[in-house]
This record gives C-alpha cells, sequence and structure tokens, in this order.
C-alpha cells in the first residue's frame, strides 16, 4: 500500500508545478501532430526534407529575436519559402531533389548562425532554439501550438484520402486529374508548420526525430494507414510523458529525453519483431 | 448525363509529344468510337505508353489536340480509367486490397467527402470481378504479381470510366489471370466502354479486338486487324521481324528467326 502511494506521489509530484504541466500538455501535442504528419514523412521517404525545413526555419528564429518579433512567424515564413524553393529548383534545373535540398537547407542554417554571431553577450534563448526546452513552455506558446496543431490536423482529415492518394500512387493520382504538384506542396507546407510547432519543444536538430521515429515504429506494428498514424500518435504521447519524467527525475535535457525514448521504443519494437519472426516457423 | 450518342469517344489529332526536342511520338491522328476494343502494336520504344501517358497529361505534349467526346480529355481525367505498365508503388505501403480499389472512387466522391456506401458497394462489385473479394482485406504486398494486377484493374472499374487505357495489363502475369482480364475487358466494351490496350501479343489482338493501332514514332496503320494485318504493315511497325502465317482458318503471327 505504501509502495503504491509512494508509486502515485513519484508519478504526480513533477506535475504540481505549473510549468511541468505545461511543459506535459506541450509536449504530448507536439510529439502527437509530429506522429500524425510522420506518417506521410515516413511512407513518402521525406526525413531529409522535414530535417532541411527544420534547418531553414532557424534565420528566420533569429530574425525574429533580432527584431524582437514572433519567432513563430519568422521560423513558419523561412521555413514555408524553403519548402517552395526545394519544389521550384528541383523542378526548373537539372539539380536533383536532393541535392537541392541541400544545397537550400545549409545555405539558410549558416544564414541563421552568421546573423547569431552579431548578437553580443547572452544567446542561451537561442540554443534552446537548437536544442529545445519544453520546460520552457509559456501560456501562450502553449495557444499558439495548439491553435496550429489544429489547423494541421483539420487541414490532414479534409485531405486524408487525397493526400493517401498521393503518397501511395503519385502516378494514377495525375492521371486521376488531381492537382499533384499542389497537394505535394500542401504535403510540405503540413510538414513546415508541424516543425515550427515543435521548435520550442525539441529543438531544429532534433525535430526530425519526432517526425520519423514514432511513425516509423507504428509501421512496423500495422499494415493498414489510418492504424498507423494512431498508433504513432499513442507512441510519440508515450515517449513525451516518459522523456519528461526522465527530464524531472534525472536533470537532463527535456527534448533529447523525448527523442531518446523515443528512438529506444523503436528498437523494442524492431527487436521483438525479430524475435517472433526468428520464431514462426514461415517466417 | 447527356445521353446523346458520341460519334467518337476518343479522338486523337495530330499529337507530338515527349519530352523536350526529343518527342516519342510524331503527328499521330486516330479516333475512336465508343464501345470499341483497340489494341495498340508496335515494338519497344515506338510510344506506346508515351501514347497512353500524353492522353492522360502525364508527359508534356508538343503538338496537337486531344478530345474524349468533343471536349478536351485534359478536363475530364477522371473518366479516363489507367493501368500503368508497371505500378511504381511501395508495396510495404499499409493499405489493403480494398482500400486501393476505393482510391479508384475518389474522383467521384469528390473533394473533402468520405465515401458511402455506394462507394463501398462499387468495390465490392469490383472486387468481385477481378475475384478478389476473398482477399479484401489482405494488405496489396501480400498478394502475388498477377492478383496485385487484378487489384490495379479492379481500382480502374470502380472508377467507372468512360474509357479504359490500359498499358500492358497482361505482360508478366500467368495465363489465367491472362485469360480472366481479357474476359472482363470483353465484358467492358459490351457494356459501352471504351477499352485501349497496349500489347505485344499480336494473336490475341487478331482474335479479340475491334480494332488495331500500329504505332512506330508515328502512326502506321489503325483499322480492323485482319486489314491491318498484312506483310508491309507489320514490316513497316516491326522491322522485318514478324510473318504472318495461314494456319487453316486462323491468322497467326510468328517472329521470323532470320530477323532477329
Amino acid at each position: 500500500m505504501r509502495g503504491w502511494l509512494s508509486m502515485i506521489d513519484f508519478l504526480v509530484a513533477p506535475f504540481e508545478f505549473g510549468f511541468m504541466q505545461r511543459a506535459l500538455l506541450g509536449g504530448v501535442l507536439v510529439a502527437a501532430v509530429c506522429a500524425l504528419v510522420g506518417t506521410y514523412v515516413v511512407l513518402r521517404g521525406l526525413a531529409f526534407v522535414g530535417d532541411a525545413l527544420a534547418h531553414a526555419a532557424f534565420p528566420g528564429v533569429v530574425i525574429a529575436y533580432l527584431f524582437k518579433g514572433n519567432i513563430y512567424l519568422g521560423a513558419t515564413i523561412f521555413a514555408l519559402a524553403t519548402a517552395l524553393a526545394i519544389g521550384l529548383v528541383s523542378r526548373r534545373s537539372r539539380v536533383s531533389y536532393d541535392t537541392a535540398i541541400g544545397i537550400l537547407f545549409a545555405g539558410a542554417f549558416a544564414l541563421g548562425v552568421l546573423l547569431m554571431s552579431t548578437i553580443h553577450g547572452y544567446t542561451v534563448d537561442l540554443f534552446s532554439f537548437l536544442f529545445g526546452n519544453v520546460l520552457g513552455v509559456s501560456t501562450r506558446d502553449l495557444l499558439l501550438v495548439g491553435f496550429l496543431a489544429a489547423m494541421v490536423v483539420l487541414t490532414i482529415i479534409l485531405f486524408y484520402k487525397e493526400l493517401l492518394l498521393l503518397c501511395f500512387d503519385p502516378v494514377v493520382a495525375e492521371a486521376m486529374g488531381y492537382p499533384v504538384q499542389a497537394l505535394n506542396y500542401l504535403l510540405l507546407g503540413l510538414i513546415a508548420l508541424t516543425i515550427v510547432i515543435s521548435i520550442q519543444a525539441v529543438g531544429i536538430i532534433l525535430v526530425v526525430a519526432l517526425l520519423v521515429t514514432p511513425s516509423a515504429t507504428a509501421y512496423l506494428l500495422t499494415e493498414r494507414f489510418f492504424r498507423m498514424m494512431i498508433l504513432g500518435v499513442l507512441l510519440a504521447a508515450l515517449a513525451a510523458v516518459i522523456g519528461l519524467y526522465l527530464s524531472y527525475y534525472l536533470n537532463v535535457a527535456s527534448g533529447a529525453a523525448i527523442v531518446l525514448v523515443s528512438t529506444c521504443l523503436f528498437f523494442l519494437v524492431l527487436a521483438s519483431r525479430r524475435l517472433r519472426v526468428a520464431r514462426s516457423p514461415r517466417g | 448525363m447527356d445521353k446523346k450518342p458520341w460519334q467518337y469517344c476518343l479522338e486523337v489529332r495530330d499529337l507530338t509529344a515527349g519530352y523536350e526536342n526529343t518527342p516519342a511520338i510524331e503527328g499521330v491522328t486516330f479516333a475512336i468510337p465508343p464501345g470499341q476494343m483497340v489494341g495498340v502494336i508496335g515494338p519497344n520504344g515506338a510510344g506506346k505508353s508515351t501514347l497512353f501517358k500524353a492522353i492522360l497529361g502525364l508527359i508534356p505534349r508538343q503538338q496537337g489536340e486531344i478530345l474524349l467526346h468533343e471536349a478536351p480529355a485534359l478536363d475530364q481525367r477522371a473518366m479516363m480509367g489507367y493501368l500503368p505498365q508497371l505500378e511504381e508503388i511501395n508495396r510495404a505501403f499499409p493499405v489493403s486490397v480494398e482500400d486501393v480499389v476505393m482510391m479508384g472512387r475518389y474522383p467521384r466522391v469528390g473533394w473533402c467527402r468520405r465515401p458511402g456506401p455506394e462507394d463501398e458497394q462499387a468495390v465490392h462489385q469490383a472486387l468481385t470481378r477481378v475475384d478478389l473479394v476473398s482477399h479484401a482485406r489482405a494488405q496489396i504486398g501480400r498478394l502475388s504479381g498477377g492478383q496485385q494486377q487484378r487489384a490495379f484493374l479492379a481500382r480502374v472499374l470502380a472508377q467507372d470510366p468512360h474509357l479504359l487505357l490500359l498499358d500492358e495489363p497482361v505482360s508478366g502475369v500467368d495465363a489465367t489471370t491472362q485469360h480472366a482480364i481479357f474476359a472482363l475487358l470483353e465484358e467492358m466494351r459490351k457494356s459501352g466502354k471504351t477499352v485501349v490496350v497496349a500489347t505485344h501479343d499480336l494473336n490475341c489482338v487478331i482474335e479479340r479486338f475491334d480494332q488495331v493501332l500500329c504505332l512506330n514514332r508515328r502512326l502506321i496503320a489503325y483499322g480492323p486487324p485482319r486489314e491491318v494485318f498484312r506483310e508491309d504493315t507489320l514490316d513497316r511497325t516491326y522491322g522485318n521481324h514478324l510473318m504472318i502465317v495461314q494456319v487453316e482458318d486462323r491468322r497467326v503471327v510468328v517472329a521470323d528467326e532470320h530477323g532477329h
């Protein structure tokens, strides 16, 4: 009985603090949206694109910081502009898609670093955008993240079947008359927005992990698209919660903790699948 | 729907299409009346796939006009069902066979709507026609090659188009599937659909098709198989690699061993 009580105490204690409540809400929300959009990222092989858009958002954050503007707005503008540019550069020249991404994201990130180096003195805030700090989420941040997350979810609900067709069979989608280019940009836009939402929680450098890892884990567990989405969301939320406890009790960086838990879940599932395959006679 | 009988289902006028400076087909003109089954033949690289892709707007068109029921085909692409030569899909994609067939319904369902009971029924019917009802819930990649081809054909059926463009639907599938597919196409034609099939099986074209279209970058000949299948036409289509043999009352095309 006392064991149970102390267990409950162990689980509840961190959330007596307002900042931990906000972190829980923010962390779970961000992880869930990432997994939702991550389903498309994993199935279309867009991990590199996601990583690039995240890095490309950095100069937007720095500029907004310099001019005391809204950093979410700055990040959104740069991420969306890069999404557009990637599409244009790869379509208008002989440069391949991943080369175009490599050129643009490194260039944009360098611009961010260059601008940051002009700021004298305190740049701790900016570092938190690189590595994330879900413990620093304010109520205002939460409202904004909640609003943007709702937009992403609504868009996915509205264009669910078109995006599914685009990911599964873009050639037939185009043959049926769907505006495949526009749908591609819509998907890139969703990824960009998701990244913007996630910057505060896990940081620019680790966002890609939340975009792909829970969804990839879910992909190992199911052969249905919708179930993959839901499983991914649950796995991501679980990783966010466990990560927060780790961060609180071990006093380690929250974003990194969430990502590492997610990575561990992936390898756990992978190993258990391998074991099952090895045991079953027909493989 | 307009019930007026159309003179032609598909009209292609002076079509030149392909990438940049090297069009794969040039100056192709033909017209197909509704309810016909047309075989498109020609050697590899003759532009059979290009013709289909140009009709569907999947590759650039340099010149010419494509009409479906007397209106630009590109404005009514949902009315054309397409089976690519090779489905370039991720076979491990998490969708079931019935999910794939349901995709054929998407244009009819429309934007921002969910498929209804009517669509479920259409999917079930399509699966019945290709004999895949028992596999409806299987993940698409778990089917054999022939079964997958039938599943993609079921998607075209569920789409319920006026015109079917099938790019080598029977190459690489077993004889049973091949037979089932042609039986199905004949049913489609009887129900008034126009069916255009690219194929390498010339004997099948002689036996089953109303018209044959010989293509080798340009249109070589277009007409009923009995008129078109003459030595000189086949020579111009394939080079001197084929010959026609009369076996009792059947005409059979065979590869000329000296030509190869």
